[in-house]
């Protein structure tokens, strides 16, 4: 484990910067760095946000993503590259909008503009080579771009990157990336040797010469920005980055999944979903674990079945298209009570929706999705240190409970990239081999007990066990059930299991007073954003606290109780509700938030929601109006 | 051989599904496998009942499914035996994708279509391999497309590794056939002829009264049947490491031919890529630790 000092001596020294340069003290402060896809600009984003982790600030980086691998060169919708909000405290979510960017063009620049993603008084340090581009076009487009952004106030910077970057590199296109990393280590002071370490990681495959050649662009970023630059923004650190781990929610799974003890992994590609494959790809077979790459989502759902079937629980991995074709399968093995876990990192839909971009709307197909009665469990976790621990918990409880478990994950997460505290692995999470000893004569497949649903699996090797399992209703030896009352039965056995999963979990924390005029409920990783804006909407003196539903199926206990003691309670989702007021929208035919359907309907308390599918996650200066705005009316409680 | 004998079979009287069971018990019988360690891994439709008249564990699941469930348990447990009970329309209609890519991976395992060439669970409805101008409840003027030819289009994917044809009504041949099969290290495809007596029954009449109308290819490496040659009159020798020849034998249909079209053992097998656990809990974590110590910040 490396571990460094927060500031070393080596970046005081730097800190003594020429005369006329501004520093600004700030205790958060949001970074972007966009460019046309494949220039590289995720690669500095990544590298910039991983040193900022280091040095001990926290940090979420979210990347920008367009849905084409090469869409068009200098076009508003290719903008491609990441955010990094760093902050003195931990950073929880992606923020409102962006103080310094960096873009390599002007129209990846003019679309943030567009979707109001920078502050009004943000520095824009833009490539100026199209300004006085031989194209006429491109040299209009620019002035135009100029003119749009000029009356905003923001302060904009013209930086020769092209020009620069040449007198290191023949291509600047393959450049350009860590000239602007070199420029932001200037600003924000970064550690450079801490960052020539991230480079030599991040080029760890390539040749030494490449690693030389970034290095240079690097350095010579830095200094460019040492001449050129006037403001600096200090953005102190207060913890050690000890004990922490920097990644993502979608490598957080993978690694979950690992100290689960979970050996196959079957998947299909499917953004954005698929990383969590790469990253297993990279570790699994140290393990004994493969990831199998079926031919289709179906099949990825049969193998992961067939080999939870034939020993420990296997996983498969999806986003919402894909779950809908696992839906049979699914059903199959809730139905046989073969346990399983399926992760769904949800994506923007119905349909293709938006693939790259992050919604909260697989969650009622998620529950309800399997046509019959199909009860199973469904788990989201809120962060990305979560992501880890989510998977541990949901392979113990399909286990435990011969049942599915969907973990819902979302696009925010799967590449979010956070640090947080390293986990301290423990045998008891890889769980134990299946017990493969004889089964005692007389014992049956299904001996459901009668008071929890439970009933012990048998497995194949296992002598005496043998029996055929099916999807058919079937009675306790697993055979075809002719008789009706055996269906009611063995539905209910299956359902109980959710009651008594229930009976186990702990009523969620309320943040803030356990009553007041407003209580805030999300789920999964909107989290961060609702806590915020919740913390800086109590510092105005509203009486508003929130909570953070994990279990949605079978839901957490107490929920009732905690909304009893607020005079309204509302949700804050990701997903697609009617506005009330709008054209035809009556209180009795609203479409609400999925979150909100449900607490209604295991509540009977008027939950209200408010929720956006704008392809981005919520900002929590949006959510603070929100909630400034469906305050009850009326005096206090 | 009652030790591998599960509940009663229900199909019909006279339904070739019976006589596909007998041979199997036969051979797990004879090859003794213990029936803890054999999985009988089937979809939906009357032949998926399979597994549950088999005394061994049994996976009866979704229409067309079968492959991907089989290979999980065989990638997961190279140590059982899996055998793939399907019907036709579970093979080469719903779960046609599967059948294709699960000849590509050739994971070791016996897959046995019983082809009736009609749905019968859903009472007579077109199947793919329904031939030409059959009546149907769906195609009542008969079935406009010509037969899907399953060994042809099997001895067409990429990493065959053994592609064989018989018949209901031969049960020596269909044992032989099962045999070598199972002793077949690959994915063993084997298209079973048979007959529907309530839907198909007068498919293929003429053939079960007319010995002369069927062909059976036999090699040392293949399959041989000498006690059938008195019936079976039409003997040819077929290599089948020959690929060539199979393909054009599988394309004639001037008789029906049954034994083993194609065999070749050096092809890869999917689940040699897996390796399995060779580390205690305690190494994985160890190993898991040096994992993470490169996302420590």
């Amino acid at each position: 484990m490396t571990t460094n000092s927060p500031m070393t001596d080596t970046a005081t020294d730097e800190r003594r910067a020429r005369d006329g340069v501004r520093v600004i003290q700030d205790h958060q402060h949001t970074v972007e760095i966009v460019s046309d896809s494949g220039e590289g600009a995720q690669k500095c984003g990544q590298i910039f946000g991983a040193v900022s982790a280091k040095m001990g600030n926290g940090v979420w980086t979210v990347e920008i993503i367009p849905a084409e691998i090469q869409p068009p060169a200098r076009s508003p919708a290719g903008a491609s590259g990441n955010r990094i909000r760093i902050g003195t405290e931990e950073v929880t979510n992606w923020g409102d909008r962006t103080n310094v960017c960096v873009a390599f063009n002007e129209q990846v620049l003019i679309a943030r503009h567009r979707l109001d993603g920078l502050e009004s008084d943000a520095t824009l340090l833009v490539e100026n080579m199209w300004k006085d581009h031989r194209d006429e076009d491109i040299r209009a487009e620019w002035a135009a771009a100029i003119e749009e952004l000029s009356g905003s106030g923001y302060r904009i910077v013209e930086v020769p990157m092209e020009e620069q970057c040449l007198t290191v590199v023949d291509d600047a296109r393959k450049g350009k990336n860590m000239f602007a990393l070199g420029m932001l280590c200037w600003i924000f002071d970064r550690d450079l040797d801490l960052a020539k370490e991230q480079i030599a990681h991040a080029f760890r495959k390539k040749s030494e010469a490449v690693y030389d050649k970034n290095v240079k662009l690097l350095e010579l970023g830095y200094s460019w920005a040492d001449e050129h630059l006037e403001v600096r923004v200090d953005v102190p650190t207060k913890h050690s980055a000890d004990g922490m781990v920097v990644m993502n929610g979608n490598q957080a799974i993978a690694f979950g999944a690992v100290a689960a003890g979970m050996e196959l992994a079957a998947m299909y590609p499917i953004t954005p979903a698929t990383s969590v494959s790469h990253q297993l790809g990279e570790i699994f077979h140290k393990f004994g674990g493969v990831v199998h790459q079926a031919e289709d989502e179906i099949a990825a759902a049969g193998v992961a079945i067939g080999a939870s079937y034939s020993g420990k629980v296997a996983f498969t991995i999806t986003s919402g298209p894909g779950l809908a074709l696992k839906t049979e399968f699914l059903g199959l093995a809730i139905m046989s009570e073969i346990p399983l876990v399926v992760v769904d990192v949800q994506r923007g839909g119905p349909s293709t929706g938006l693939p790259t971009k992050v919604e909260q709307s697989d969650l009622l197909a998620t529950i309800f999705g399997q046509p019959g009665d199909a009860p199973h469990v469904v788990m989201a976790p809120a962060t990305i240190e979560e992501c880890f621990h989510a998977i541990v918990t949901a392979r113990r409880i399909a286990e435990t409970f011969r049942t599915v478990v969907v973990v819902l994950t979302d696009a925010n997460l799967a590449t979010g990239v956070q640090p947080f505290p390293r986990p301290t692995l423990d045998a008891a999470w890889m769980g134990t081999r299946p017990d493969m000893s004889p089964v005692p004569e007389g014992k049956r497949p299904y001996e459901w007990d009668l008071n929890t649903g439970l009933s012990q699996r048998f497995i194949p090797g296992q002598p005496g066990g043998m029996h055929t399992l099916t999807g058919l209703a079937h009675d306790e030896d697993s055979h075809v059930a002719y008789a009706s009352a055996i269906n009611q039965h063995s539905s209910a056995m299956r359902s109980r299991k959710l009651a008594v999963l229930q009976s186990t979990l702990q009523p969620p924390k309320v943040d803030g007073p356990d009553s007041g005029d407003l209580l805030v409920v999300g789920w999964g990783s909107t989290r961060g954003a609702i806590e915020e804006a919740v913390e800086n909407a109590r510092a105005e003196g509203l009486a508003v606290s929130s909570v953070h539903v994990r279990f949605l199926s079978p839901l957490e206990p107490g929920l009732k109780e905690i909304f009893q003691r607020f005079r309204k309670v509302m949700t804050v989702e990701i997903n697609y509700s009617d506005d009330p007021g709008e054209p035809f929208i009556t209180d009795e035919n609203r479409r609400r938030g999925q979150l909100a359907w449900l607490l209604r309907a295991s509540t009977l308390v008027d939950v209200d929601c408010w929720t956006r599918v704008l392809g981005e996650p919520l900002r929590p200066g949006v959510i603070l109006d929100v909630i400034r705005t469906h305050m009850p009316k009326g005096g206090a409680a | 051989m009652s030790d591998y004998e599960g509940v009663q079979a229900r199909w019909c009287p006279g339904c070739g599904d019976h006589s596909v069971l007998t041979a199997a018990q036969r051979l797990l019988a004879a090859e003794q496998l213990k029936p803890e360690e054999t999985v009988f891994v089937s979809g939906i439709g009357c032949s998926s009942r399979f597994p549950h008249y088999v005394n061994s564990y049994g996976f009866h699941g979704l229409h067309g499914r079968a492959l991907p469930v089989a290979t999980g348990v065989k990638l997961n447990r190279p140590d059982l035996h899996v055998f793939v009970v399907m019907g036709d329309g579970d093979c080469t209609s719903i779960g046609a994708a599967h059948w294709l890519h699960a000849t590509r991976y050739n994971v070791d395992m016996v897959a046995l279509m019983l082809d009736n060439n009609i749905y019968g669970l859903t009472k007579m409805q077109t199947s793919p391999t329904t031939p030409q101008g059959y009546k149907s409840n769906t195609q009542p003027l008969g079935s406009y497309l010509p037969a899907l030819n399953p060994i042809e289009t099997t001895l067409g994917i990429t990493n065959a590794s053994f592609v064989a044809q018989t018949a209901e009504w031969m049960p020596a041949h269909l044992y032989a056939t099962l045999e070598a099969a199972y002793r077949h290290k690959g994915f063993a495809f084997v298209r079973i002829l048979q007959r529907c007596p309530v839907f198909t029954g007068d498919l293929y009449q003429d053939a079960v009264r007319n010995p002369d109308m069927i062909e059976m290819l036999e090699h040392p490496d293949g399959i041989e049947v000498p006690d059938l040659h008195q019936i079976y009159k039409n003997v040819a020798r077929h290599d089948p490491r020959n690929m060539e020849a199979a393909r054009e034998l599988a394309e004639k249909t001037d008789l029906i031919r049954v034994g083993v079209f194609f065999r070749d053992e050096s092809r890869p097998r999917y689940e040699e890529t897996r390796h399995l656990p060779l580390h205690s809990t305690d190494e994985k974590i160890e190993i898991l630790n040096d994992e993470l110590d490169k996302y420590a910040v």
